[in-house]
């Protein structure tokens, strides 16, 4: 029985879990040997002899130092974090506030109004943009982070307004009320018992927001012109592929190093993340 | 001081009417149980008092002074509720702190009275530890400390034991009495045992769809219960009913139907002098049955087949059969019956409550 028990294990948990793991992080595979292969083997032809896609025995760094040299990748990075954290953090805010209100707060069309903000979510980003460029210009943000920093959290409120009325709703009413009984306004209640509370919910929002404005292209790519200007996704697609030519070596390294940070905040708040989505605040 | 008056107090809920005008006095000092079964408005009447929820229509008063419009902390109250609300991120200190530090009392005196109260609970040891890391009871003397810190006027109590398993419930009942003996302060406290309401309460209030039905001492309320729900709420296993017609014969009152028929005794009869010919409902409790002995002691008897016999030790619960109804009698543990058994069952002269059949009212 035990016997036929670890059997089972294997076939339906660890050999399926290799395979998902092994489809799941190839492109990252794919990514990091290609920016470490010299350009003598990148362009090798498939028939050639000592073809070995890979693998490679003569790693280098002239792909990482190009990016960081002959193109304005630092500059990129630096775009994207800035970008990325004030749009997060004002969505962050506004999500907060609202999802507060919305799960807590009594008041006519409650209701009607979450799923409205839920809808504006579902606007295109690539029909919103048409728009959204004519607002830019004539406030004259176009080519400026704040061209970016302004129009992210248009999918991003609600984005975090419907992941904190969830978590809002799953803390229970009787602490805001006994904090209150305590002698707390609902400010102060919302201010110490509530959002301490919701903390594992605020940091997975916060991890999507910041994910998904990390990754944006589409704003980005109108919005932004000048070469300085640029984010990471921006940057490296029209940069370094001129025309038909792709820059393999450099392209491959900038998306590695592109995804590092998401990767790292991913790592770094994971546990409660999960514990956020999971949506636990037993006392 | 901690006296709380209640004037016509309604609530609608989208166009229900969960309270439907109570009107009621608390006085200082008193522990008072609002007691009945789930939906019956106890818990909405708690929370109007508390200010959590708004009053429809009447007025609420607390030492004199009505609170209709005021904020539930400007109101100086202390609530424990049901799930305990203790703040997860917190400490025990700090949970307990909290209404303190959030009406500025200085640092000396906070410490002082958490301490104080950390003290009468015996929970001394826990103060640095996460709600989460406490069990049951534990959390349950939390929400008790964090109360009786406030030093309010009056302490509202929403079902706190009813997260409590069996054991604990009954120890946590007697150091509510204990806690409430000891520091005086004006109690309410809602719960739909009636074994609770009983035991801790000074005066009882029975609540049922809104309504309030009977206010009382525990004992008021067990040995005159003002109509057949009041009677059949309070005391376990609850009151046998039967519906009866009255009929006079030699000058004396009998009450009969299908399987029953007895003759009522006196003063029982004088108060139902007004309806003969009538049906009313006659209630007697399981623990004022007993099975007759082989001395006519002239109480009213009956006959009854026995279907089943629950041994509890101190007693023996029987479910007979009584014409058509089921009726279940408490005897004493020596009797020996068995399935199938026919007896004869004798109840209290004295202890028989009779009933309205319309209006439920006792008369």
């Amino acid at each position: 029985m035990i016997e036929g028990a670890r059997w089972r294990k294997w076939v339906f948990f660890y050999v399926p879990m290799a395979l998902f793991l092994l489809f799941l992080l190839f492109p990252f595979y794919w990514m990091v040997i290609t920016s470490v292969r010299p350009d003598g083997e990148l362009y090798r032809p498939w028939n050639s002899t000592n073809y070995n896609p890979f693998w490679t025995w003569n790693p280098t760094w002239v792909h990482v130092r190009y990016l960081f040299e002959e193109t304005l990748f630092a500059s990129w990075l630096w775009n994207t974090t800035f970008i990325a954290l004030a749009s997060t953090a004002i969505s962050l805010v506004c999500g907060v506030f609202a999802g507060y209100a919305l799960s807590r707060l009594n008041f006519p069309f409650a209701g009607s109004l979450g799923t409205a903000i839920f809808i504006t979510y579902l606007v295109p980003q690539t029909l919103l943009f048409i728009p959204l460029a004519e607002i830019i210009r004539n406030y004259r943000l176009g080519d400026t982070p704040w061209s970016l920093i302004l129009t992210y959290p248009t999918f991003l409120i609600p984005f975090c307004t419907w992941i904190m009325m969830g978590y809002f709703k799953a803390v229970p009413k009787e602490l805001e009320e006994c904090a209150r009984i305590d002698g707390a306004s609902r400010w102060q209640a919302m201010l110490y018992i509530v959002i301490p509370v919701a903390i594992p919910g605020i940091l997975s929002a916060g991890i999507f927001a910041f994910t998904l404005s990390w990754n944006e292209f589409i704003y980005a790519l109108v919005f932004l012109s000048s070469p300085a200007q640029k984010t990471v996704p921006v940057g490296v697609t029209s940069e370094l592929i001129r025309g038909d030519v792709f820059y393999w070596g450099p392209l491959m390294a900038g998306a590695l190093l592109g995804s590092i940070p998401v990767a790292i905040a991913y790592s770094f708040f994971v546990e409660h993340y999960v514990a956020g989505l999971t949506g636990s605040v037993k006392g | 001081m901690g006296q709380v008056v209640l004037k016509g107090i309604n609530k609608f809920f989208d166009g229900m009417h969960a309270v439907k005008d109570v009107n009621l006095q608390i006085r200082d000092k008193e522990f008072m149980v609002f007691v009945g079964p789930s939906g019956c408005g106890k818990t909405t009447t708690l929370r109007m008092i508390a200010g959590l929820e708004a009053i429809s229509s009447g007025d609420i008063s607390i030492d004199g002074n009505v609170v209709n419009n005021l904020a539930p902390m400007d109101r100086d109250i202390a609530m424990v509720f049901q799930n305990y609300a203790l703040y997860p991120h917190m400490s025990v200190y700090d949970n307990m702190a909290f209404g303190l530090k959030m009406r500025k009392f200085e640092k000396p005196e906070i410490d002082k009275r958490v301490l104080e109260a950390a003290d009468i609970l015996g929970i001394g040891e826990l103060l640095k530890r996460r709600p989460r890391q406490l069990s049951g009871g534990q959390r349950q003397r939390v929400a008790l400390g964090r109360a009786i810190v406030r030093h309010p006027r009056v302490f509202l109590f929403d079902e706190p034991l009813s997260n409590l398993d069996a054991k604990l419930r009954v120890q946590m009942r007697v150091e509510l009495k204990k806690l409430h003996l000891r520091l005086g302060t004006t109690a309410i406290y809602v719960t739909h045992d009636q074994v609770e309401a009983m035991t801790l309460g000074d005066r009882v209030v029975v609540m049922r769809e809104g309504v309030v039905q009977q206010v009382g001492e525990p004992l008021e309320l067990y040995n005159q219960p003002a109509n057949k729900f009041v009677a059949g709420f309070i005391g376990s296993p609850a009151m046998n009913f039967a519906v009866v017609t009255v009929t006079e014969a030699n000058g004396s009152l009998i009450a009969e139907n299908s399987g029953l028929r007895i003759k009522l005794p006196d003063e029982t009869a004088r108060r139902l002098r007004g309806h003969i010919g009538r049906e009313v409902m006659l209630g007697v409790r399981p623990e004022d049955l007993t099975v007759a002995g082989s001395v006519d002691l002239g109480h009213p008897c009956f006959d009854a087949v026995i279907e089943v016999v629950e041994q509890l030790g101190s007693e023996i619960l029987l479910d007979m059969k009584v014409g058509e109804s089921i009726m279940v009698a408490s005897v004493e543990p020596t009797v020996s019956v068995r399935v199938g058994d026919k007896l004869r069952v004798a109840m209290r002269p004295t202890r028989l409550h009779v009933f309205d059949a319309q209006t439920e009212a006792a008369i």
